[in-house]
């Protein structure tokens, strides 16, 4: 018997295993897949708990709801991978020894990389919306809000879903808008990047919105601490932004068992080749989603077009075949804008988002970069295509490479 | 892009970075970062020699995570040295392209 372990089963791992599962021959092929938590989170959805549109039980499963006949799955946690032995240790001590591995272990917030983040103010009137339970504190805290200075601050890239920054800071102006408290909340976007955004066009259209909001936007700023007995984020060169409410994006880390097993980079992201997925220094292993280092946006709609190509050289690799250096970075992000309207966006590794419309050139009836009811609905649907289509596998009416159809380049 | 620095022409692109890296040398360096308003001294120099190895070794230049965590410089003390994005800064007097923008 051959044996495939993947390690983690979010939604990178959970799509790979209910891809591989039934190509893979049961007479041949032992299947394991192993992640510490069992409840499957919906990570979109967090983004939405604060302003009360999803409650936490709408962005909850159990995992196994979603682990195909066929496959061992282990709840545990893992101690560290050895590659050079072929195994992987469990907490416990329970051995999993691998012919091929795939790594899908994801990345999490380090609120602990920044000093004073998690002083006297954390979960008091300093939140984050990437877990759960930051999500739910933090709606609890803007139930009672009667307004002040709110302060969103991505402390460093990368970051998982780098557009769910910007979507907080417009829902949240639709939000105080609606409770008829917008004009005693100032809303100050302080970001490490030059722009509102990492790519230049999207930058543009996204540096407008947030004017437009009366949204303050402060950029180059590093985060070096949280003075929290004072309310201030202060950066590394000893700028000051002052906050009443803060919502930080802090650090983004690759699991801690990668660097327990020296697999990593600096923050545990797993070096990997951009258009195979193989990982560089071990030939039996692949990585997928969050736990690369690859250029391209930390988003599922990204692990789920690494798994098409992942699936194919994959097959290719266990066949002694060639592998093909198809991944190309597609990403596709809908961005909500508040109001009830959203936009589109689609871009890969060379082409940065732009304008058009999506997926039909021409017809859409999606636009991309643009505001529209229509794709607020879209990313309101996409949780129900989430749960029942693309975590099992299923194939979506998307090619995994980005095309340039229906897309206008601008100056 | 041509440009007139230390006695020498270099090829730069648009934003000021060497487009040919063997064409970069310790006088270039002086006279590009006295153009940022940085005089290097030793500190300055640990800081682009770490860069170098690193890019040798991986292609491309080095986050402020990695000078930190890789390099052992202090990420205040890269801001001393190389005010206002110093890996950019870094980068552009050590004769390196552009760091890659993040995703």
């Amino acid at each position: 018997m051959k044996k495939l372990v993947i390690l983690g089963a979010g939604t990178a791992g959970t799509m790979m295993l209910n891809k591989l599962v039934p190509v893979l021959d049961p007479d041949e092929w032992q299947i394991t897949i192993v992640d510490q938590e069992p409840r499957h989170y919906y990570q979109p959805g967090f983004l939405f708990i604060p302003f009360g549109i999803y409650r936490p039980e709408d962005v909850v499963k159990p995992k196994r709801n979603f682990f195909p006949a066929g496959a061992e799955a282990v709840f545990g946690r893992i101690e560290a991978i050895e590659p050079d032995r072929n195994r992987v240790v469990l907490e416990g001590g329970r051995i999993l020894a691998y012919d091929w591995l795939i790594l899908a272990t994801g990345a999490r917030i380090a609120p602990e990389e920044t000093e004073g983040m998690l002083g006297e103010g954390w979960r008091r009137n300093v939140f984050d919306f990437y877990t759960l339970e930051g999500a739910t504190a933090l709606a609890g805290f803007l139930e009672d809000w009667e307004g002040g200075r709110l302060v969103i601050n991505i402390t460093e890239m990368p970051i998982k879903c780098p557009v769910a920054p910007l979507e907080f800071a417009f829902l949240a102006d639709w939000w105080f808008t609606k409770r008829g408290i917008r004009n005693k909340v100032e809303i100050e976007f302080v970001t490490p990047l030059s722009h509102a955004f990492t790519k230049p066009v999207a930058a543009r259209y996204l540096g407008d919105f947030l004017q437009q909001k009366n949204i303050k936007l402060t950029t180059d700023f590093s985060t070096g601490s949280i003075d929290a007995a004072n309310n201030r984020i202060v950066s590394w060169d000893e700028k000051e932004v002052g906050y009443d409410l803060l919502v930080a994006v802090p650090t983004n880390k690759g699991d801690d068992c990668i660097e327990r097993s020296g697999m990593g980079d600096e923050l545990n992201f797993v070096p990997t080749h951009k258009h195979t997925l193989l990982s560089k220094n071990h030939p039996n292993i692949f990585v997928i989603g969050d736990a690369t280092d690859l250029p391209a946006s930390k988003a599922g709609s990204v692990a789920h077009f690494e798994a098409d190509i992942l699936l194919e050289n994959f097959r290719r690799a266990i066949a002694g075949r060639p592998l093909k250096e198809e991944f190309d970075g597609h990403a596709n992000c809908f961005i909500e804008s508040g109001f009830g309207k959203g936009l589109l966006i689609d871009f890969n590794y060379d082409v940065e988002p732009l304008p058009g419309k999506f997926p039909l050139p021409g017809l859409g009836p999606m636009s991309l970069l643009q505001e529209s009811r229509i794709n607020h609905y879209a990313k309101l649907m996409f949780r129900w295509v989430y749960w029942n289509l693309l975590l099992r596998g299923a194939e979506l009416p998307l090619e995994p490479q980005m095309s340039m159809c229906g897309k206008r380049r601008v100056a | 892009m041509k440009k007139e620095i230390a006695g020498v022409t270099i090829d730069v692109d648009e934003e000021g970075y060497l487009t040919d890296r063997s064409q970069w040398n310790r006088d270039i360096a002086n006279a590009l970062a006295a153009e940022l308003g940085i005089t290097l001294t030793d500190e300055h120099w640990k800081v682009l020699e770490f860069i170098e190895k690193d890019f040798k070794e991986r292609g491309t230049v080095p986050g402020i995570r990695r000078l930190n965590k890789v390099g052992g410089i202090p990420t205040k003390k890269l801001y001393e040295l190389f005010p206002d994005g110093p890996v950019r800064k870094a980068a552009l007097i050590g004769g390196f392209p552009k760091p890659a923008s993040c995703v």
